[in-house]
């Protein structure tokens, strides 16, 4: 498991806003069981959440990250009631995220935040928020406000995903 | 053939949309180049050797005259007067200016077109036979299955970062002109004994470094489960395909790491879960996409008085007699034929079409076709319902504009990528070995004879003129700085025979000059064996490669 590719930026976007970004990321770690967790949001590697699952689980503000290279079935369950899992992009041409996504949100009803973090574009927000993405952790260069229209860069689809249950051809009259 | 809804239009429109702002972004510098790449790939531009090319999709081959005066409008205006019919059956035009592609794009939504994902690591444009709909031996018209796939995988939000590219081919025919066994995912159309409709699945096939023919991982997928077994492929492809190393992350590699049993578990597996889901096609849509592909209003063509002028003409001019027998095909409608203009006159570039040519054929189109045309993997032309009573009018037509070469599947007809004199990842020019070739083989009466016989010419390893699947098959190779050519034999993109074979190399690396020579030797070697009229790869699979090895080594030697 690879370290997240960028520090953890001061803004999100979240449900169609620039927001401030109250999380800090724990960087991946050898030592799981020993590693401090600090106060406040924290978004922790999933081998910390597994080695320290039981005083993690008494805290409201602690969030997952995961890599793209898991096997969501073998987490879902365990990570069903955290407000927020994080998905890591190590670069941004790697896609296996937004399959991971729509597995999260439509086999496995995860209903928490679902985040893209790591090397994610603004190019690809449209795209993310159909696999069920629901915050989006960019650059801090990038300007967060412009980018909030490329959400919506399109307004109808073809397929099913996880923010339309129902494909096209099923929706014409 | 298929006319958008309003929908199709409002996709493109935000497409276009989507896409002007990140030329704007790019342009400014807002936009990095390395992030540009993958979106402007997505929209059908690759940054070439001397310029950028745009690459339009002709949704499985089919193409109709309005469309077809709107290229040549583009090809006129934006670019230099001419674009290219690629090997899967897309236009490519090799010298527009980056900043008018949206304006391109814009020109082409009007009339039902598009370049979207016709490069990158996203599901490809679909292929199909370029004889879907008429072809004597076709079970099923494979065309609606191919239009509910470009629907399906147009801005699919989960696959448009894939590790690699993805294609998919489609055939309703045991004449596989498709080749679909050599796609990502090959789909062979048919009605099993029941009487269903469904489909053969076929996954892993590619060209390419590592060219393998495609294994069958379902017989018989029933009709309205297409596209959630296309999900689940794609699906375990994006989680499970190589990321590390560009070279081995196409499906063919993952269904060789994991065994083809071990993938069709997964597959299965992963497509319990989506079976019978909202994605399940539905009577209505199936019934809606048939719909598009009717039968054109044929007249009542008696066919034997039709055949008996046709002989009368042939006959009396030994040039049309040869047209005839060369590039028309059987059509499944008595009276009518299909017709091929060939794109492989001597001197031209493979596939290479002019603006006024291609409103030549859109003007022949109207007049003798019902407005349609088709584009070929082979890189020619196909007039796909021609009333046999217009044949020896057309081919009048047809001579003066240049199309009538009478070459169709002969050892001139070659597949030729663009090569090194225009794409940036060639080893090796391909366009002037095609036409030494084609210079040397002049004789067409000699070439005639020679019966059906593909070259198929690739400037590199990835295949872009489908080298491993001609009879004779030549790959551009960078030696030390210098540009050699390997020639494999025994090719075959099986449209003689239900399977598909891939070529075997020859021996060491020729130089250009020496390449005219070496097929000339082949085919004498074929000529000398050869039992009456056997085809070229009949003779090679009788007699097999030492023959032509030993002859070809000892007079380069």
């Amino acid at each position: 498991m690879s370290k997240p590719t960028s520090p953890t930026s001061a803004k999100l976007i979240k449900d169609g806003a620039v927001i401030d970004n109250k999380w800090q990321t724990l960087a991946n770690t050898d030592t799981p069981d020993s590693v401090v967790i600090p106060d406040g949001a924290v978004l922790v590697p999933l081998n910390v959440w597994q080695a320290q699952t039981d005083t993690l689980s008494q805290r409201d503000n602690i969030g997952v990250w995961i890599a793209n290279d898991i096997t969501p079935a073998e987490y879902a369950d365990n990570l069903k009631s955290q407000p927020v899992i994080a998905i890591e992009f190590p670069v941004f041409m790697d896609g296996r995220g937004f399959s991971i996504a729509r597995l999260l949100r439509e086999r496995f009803q995860y209903e928490g935040d679902i985040r893209a973090i790591g090397n994610v574009i603004r190019d690809q927000l449209c795209y993310l928020k159909r696999c069920g993405f629901s915050s989006f952790e960019l650059s801090d260069d990038i300007d967060l406000t412009a980018a909030l229209a490329s959400l919506n860069d399109f307004t109808e689809s073809y397929q099913t995903a996880a923010d339309q249950p129902l494909p096209l051809f099923r929706r014409k009259a | 053939m298929y006319q958008y809804d309003q929908y199709d239009h409002q996709i493109i429109q935000e497409r276009i949309a989507q896409f002007r702002d990140q030329t704007q972004r790019y342009l400014s510098g807002d936009l990095s180049e390395g992030e540009f790449l993958p979106l402007r790939l997505q929209n059908g531009l690759y940054v070439q050797r001397l310029a950028p090319m745009l690459r339009v999709n002709v949704p499985y081959g089919m193409i109709n005259s309005t469309q077809l005066r709107r290229l040549a409008h583009i090809a006129r205006h934006y670019d230099k007067g001419y674009c290219h019919v690629s090997t899967r059956q897309n236009i490519q035009f090799n010298w527009p200016d980056l900043a008018e592609v949206p304006d391109i794009l814009k020109e082409l939504a009007e009339v039902e077109m598009h370049a979207t994902q016709s490069s990158g690591n996203c599901i490809r444009n679909t292929t199909s036979d370029q004889f879907a709909g008429f072809a004597v031996d076709e079970d099923v018209d494979p065309r609606p299955y191919c239009e509910i796939i470009r629907q399906w995988s147009s801005f699919h939000p989960e696959f448009a970062f894939l590790p690699r590219k993805f294609k998919i081919a489609v055939t309703g025919s045991d004449n596989d002109r498709a080749a679909v066994q050599v796609h990502d995912i090959g789909l062979r159309v048919y009605r099993n004994s029941d009487g269903e409709l469904g489909y053969r699945v076929y996954v892993g096939g590619g060209l390419g470094r590592t060219p393998v023919i495609g294994t069958v991982i379902r017989e018989f997928l029933p009709e309205k489960h297409l596209l959630t077994y296309l999900e689940a492929i794609l699906r375990i492809y994006n989680l499970l395909g190589r990321r590390d190393n560009k070279y081995k992350a196409r499906i063919k590699i993952l269904v060789k790491a994991l065994g083809s049993d071990a993938f069709k578990e997964k597959v299965e597996a992963e497509w319990a879960h989506v079976k019978d889901g909202p994605t399940t096609l539905t009577e209505e849509e199936i019934a809606r996409a048939r719909s598009f592909f009717t039968t054109p209003n044929y007249a009542t063509v008696n066919d034997d008085e039709a055949q008996a002028q046709l002989d009368t003409q042939a006959a009396s001019s030994i040039a049309f007699g040869k047209w005839l027998s060369r590039n028309t095909h059987p059509h499944k409608v008595p009276g009518y034929a299909a017709v091929t203009l060939s794109l492989k006159p001597t001197g031209v570039a493979p596939g290479d079409i002019t603006d006024t040519q291609l409103e030549t054929i859109a003007t022949l189109a109207d007049q003798y076709s019902f407005g349609e045309a088709r584009t070929t993997h082979s890189q020619n032309i196909v007039l796909g319902d021609v009333n046999k009573n217009d044949l020896f009018a057309l081919w009048k037509a047809a001579k003066d504009a240049g199309f009538a070469t009478p070459n169709i599947g002969t050892l001139t007809d070659m597949i030729c990528c663009p090569g090194g004199d225009f794409c940036s990842l060639a080893n090796a020019k391909s366009i002037p070995i095609a036409e030494t070739i084609q210079r040397q083989f002049d004789d067409l009466d000699y070439v005639y004879d020679l019966g059906d016989l593909s070259i198929n010419i690739s400037g590199c390893m990835n295949a872009c003129g489908h080298h491993h699947l001609g009879h004779i098959g030549i790959l551009g190779v960078d030696k030390k700085g210098e540009e050699f050519y390997q020639v494999q034999l025994g090719g075959n993109a099986s449209e003689q025979s239900a399977t598909a074979s891939l070529g075997k190399v020859l021996g060491p690396a020729f130089d250009a000059q020496d390449m005219p020579n070496v097929i000339n030797t082949l085919i004498d070697v074929f000529v000398e064996n050869r039992h009456e009229d056997e085809l070229f790869i009949d003779t090679y699979q009788r007699i097999g490669l030492p023959p032509f090895k030993e002859r070809v080594y000892v007079k380069a030697n």
